[in-house]
């Protein structure tokens, strides 16, 4: 049993930063921007998390720092997709490639320095339950907000005033420009929830998950973020499912490790990826599934008419 | 103060040439600046990034070696962004590329004959073009997200070729470090020079960069790639099959990575080795936005990017500053590029605050 639990623990860390990631982009593609910039955010939020954690001693500052810098960073896509109108693929790519770059100067002081890591906030009374106690309400406070983040971003964009004009914004933009909606202002403030939560998700790895700077680190989770995205169809109830899916892939692919099977480690790292693909491949074939939440306007640039 | 565009009534021919070169000029002065901001002095380090390595013959020398994979990938990258299909995992097809063209020289390693050298450069292209296919059969026929599928693919191919070089094809005499015997002489691709580093697969590059020049604007093929690429709907009307393009673009683009990645293997490592995936694959994204998709124009952009690189070998020399500051100025680059393009089809017209807030008034 407590082998189970400590397995369940680590299935959770696996899948927080993917569903936190994973939960913003949903919010700026369903405005109708896909912003492929998703690991370059995150690896950035990775590594102001971690040097603030260093240089003050307080891991819960790296994450508001992470929040703030990713966000900031994001405004660089924001700024050059919805002012500049430039292509929305070739910009994103362009923020990951500037991500890791800067990620990695500035991240080069503290590689292999130990780590602070966020300490688990044991909630009294509920965490001595038994079994559930401790996976539920003994972990990091980032895994708690990634639950609240989920719920909160579902309430606004299907039972709030904004969140409808957010989608409508991302369905039709022509229209909602026409209905007097600041088309180009709500996708602004899109991206910025976006470029939030990615640096959330990164601090999230190294501060809880790895505690540690190691160059790279974020090794394609952004990626994956984004294939949740689609595996959700977009709605955000079955990002939790997508995300645990994918934890549990991951921290499955360590145990079977750990267990001496003659299969290469390489082989098994690679499963979350191809575990992607094929994720891909039979939501794809749903037609009819993606059809019906694909916001219409995703990735189309808008240049308001006056 | 509002930033807006108005669109220009004809696409600007002047700027269609200049800007690349403006966005050049927009990195170097963000270059600039980052050097000032690290404490460096600017115009020292602009010299060691752009102009010192092309002084020096041997850094010349190694500006061929990096430029040659990055053209001959950006090439396909550019056919396949042109007929609007995102190949994202160009650097999973180098990989393969390499590996399925060492399987000759590592697996039949007596067999020394003149025929070696051309089967594994046609091997590394079809194992490029084959994964390479993989996306784009899965968005033919599943309507995958090519984006996704093509770099989840670069992972796994990482993923198999350090799985290979560490285990099965280990060089047992190679004191336990990764990678496989050094290649035999027939299964190497010769120096341009007796003393040079830079190979033939230079000359294959600019091969390639002239023939894609002139399928892309001269034939038939090349016009459905662009009236694909610019609108299904139109390509439809037209006869064209988006779905077979977007398999021969892929399988295009895919094999011109296998060969930058064969010839990477075999001209310049001379083996296969864990350090292939240098990130060559997503820099070549880079060098096809700066060469505006167009095939000549990718070669003097591969090698600003190479220069890039070079240079910032020597900035890590002789300055001491971080060699991923070239990774950062490679990311701002292709901003410049992005941003300068809006200039073609645009004009930018910045209004103060108080303007705007009259014409509302007037509007309303």
């Amino acid at each position: 049993m407590e082998v189970w639990i400590s397995i369940l623990i680590s299935v959770c860390a696996a899948a927080t930063p993917l569903l936190i990631a994973a939960t913003g982009e949903l919010v700026v593609e369903r405005s109708g921007v896909l912003n492929l910039g998703v690991e370059g955010m995150m690896i950035i939020g990775a590594v102001t998390a971690f040097s603030t954690a260093q240089v003050t001693g307080n891991p819960y500052l790296g994450a508001l720092v992470a929040i703030i810098v990713a966000s900031a960073f994001s405004l660089i896509f924001a700024f050059m997709t919805l002012t500049l109108v430039t292509n929305q693929v070739a910009t994103g790519l362009a923020l990951t490639i500037l991500g890791l770059g800067l990620s990695g100067m500035i991240g080069q002081g503290f590689v292999g320095a130990p780590g602070i890591k966020m300490e688990a906030l044991s909630i009294p009374l509920l965490s001595d339950l038994p079994v559930i106690g401790t996976l539920l309400f003994g972990q990091d406070l980032i895994f708690y907000a990634s639950w609240a983040l989920v719920f909160g971003v579902w309430w606004f964009l299907f039972k709030s005033k904004t969140g409808l004009k957010l989608r409508s914004v991302g369905d039709n933009h022509a229209s909602a420009h026409a209905l007097g909606l600041n088309v180009i202002g709500i996708r602004y403030c899109a991206v910025l929830f976006g470029g939030a939560c990615a640096g959330l998700a990164g601090a999230h790895l190294s501060l809880v998950y790895v505690p540690q700077w190691v160059e790279g680190m974020t090794a394609g989770r952004g990626w994956i973020a984004l294939a949740l995205v689609v595996f959700a169809s977009w709605r955000p109830g079955r990002l939790l499912i997508g995300a645990y899916l994918f934890g549990a892939v991951t921290i499955g692919q360590f145990h079977v490790q750990a267990q001496g099977l003659q299969i290469p480690a390489q082989f098994l790292a690679s499963l979350p990826y191809l575990a992607t693909i094929i994720v891909l491949v039979l939501i794809a074939r749903n037609r009819r599934l993606t059809m019906i939440n694909t916001p219409a306007s995703l990735g189309k640039s808008f240049v308001p008419d006056r | 103060m509002k930033v807006q565009l108005i669109k220009r009534s004809q696409p600007s021919n002047w700027l269609a040439l200049t800007s690349p070169f403006m966005a050049l000029v927009l990195t170097m002065v963000a270059g600039a600046i980052m050097f000032a901001l690290l404490g460096k002095n600017p115009a020292t380090g602009l010299y060691t990034y752009f102009i010192q390595p092309l002084l020096d013959p041997w850094s010349r020398d190694q500006i061929l070696v990096k430029a040659t994979p990055l053209i001959l990938i950006a090439i396909g990258l550019a056919i396949c962004f042109r007929s609007g299909n995102w190949n994202i995992g160009a650097e999973g097809q180098y990989l393969i590329g390499g590996m399925v063209g060492a399987t000759i020289p590592v697996l039949f390693n007596t067999w020394d004959t003149a025929l070696v050298l051309p089967l594994m450069l046609i091997m590394g292209i079809a194992g490029g073009a084959l994964y390479g296919a993989i996306p784009g059969l899965l968005k033919a026929k599943f309507n995958t997200n090519e984006i996704l599928t093509s770099l989840m693919l670069v992972y796994v191919a990482q993923q198999f070729v350090d799985w290979l070089v560490r285990g099965p094809w280990r060089d047992p005499d190679g004191f336990g470090f990764p990678g496989t015997k050094s290649f035999n002489e027939s299964a190497v691709l010769p120096a341009l020079f007796a003393t040079w580093d830079a190979h033939y697969g230079a000359v294959l590059a600019v091969v390639a960069a002239v023939i894609a020049w002139f399928v892309l604007s001269k034939t038939l093929k090349g016009f459905e790639i662009s009236v694909l690429g610019q609108s299904e709907r139109a390509g439809r009307f037209a006869g064209f099959s988006p779905a077979a393009m977007t398999v021969f673009a892929f399988c295009v683009s895919g094999g011109l990575a296998g060969l930058a990645g064969i010839a990477e293997v075999s001209g310049s490592v001379e083996k296969l080795d864990d350090k292939l995936s240098l990130g060559y694959g997503f820099s070549a994204i880079i060098v096809a936005f700066l060469g505006r998709l167009n095939p000549l124009g990718i070669i003097a952009a591969g090698i600003v990017l190479a220069l890039t690189y070079i240079g910032g070998e020597a900035a890590q020399i002789s300055m001491g500053l971080s060699d991923r500051a070239a990774r950062v100025f490679q990311g701002l680059l292709l901003f410049f590029v992005l941003a300068c393009d809006t200039l073609i089809h645009y004009r930018i017209q910045i209004t103060g605050g108080s303007a705007s807030a009259a014409r509302k008034e007037g509007a309303g």
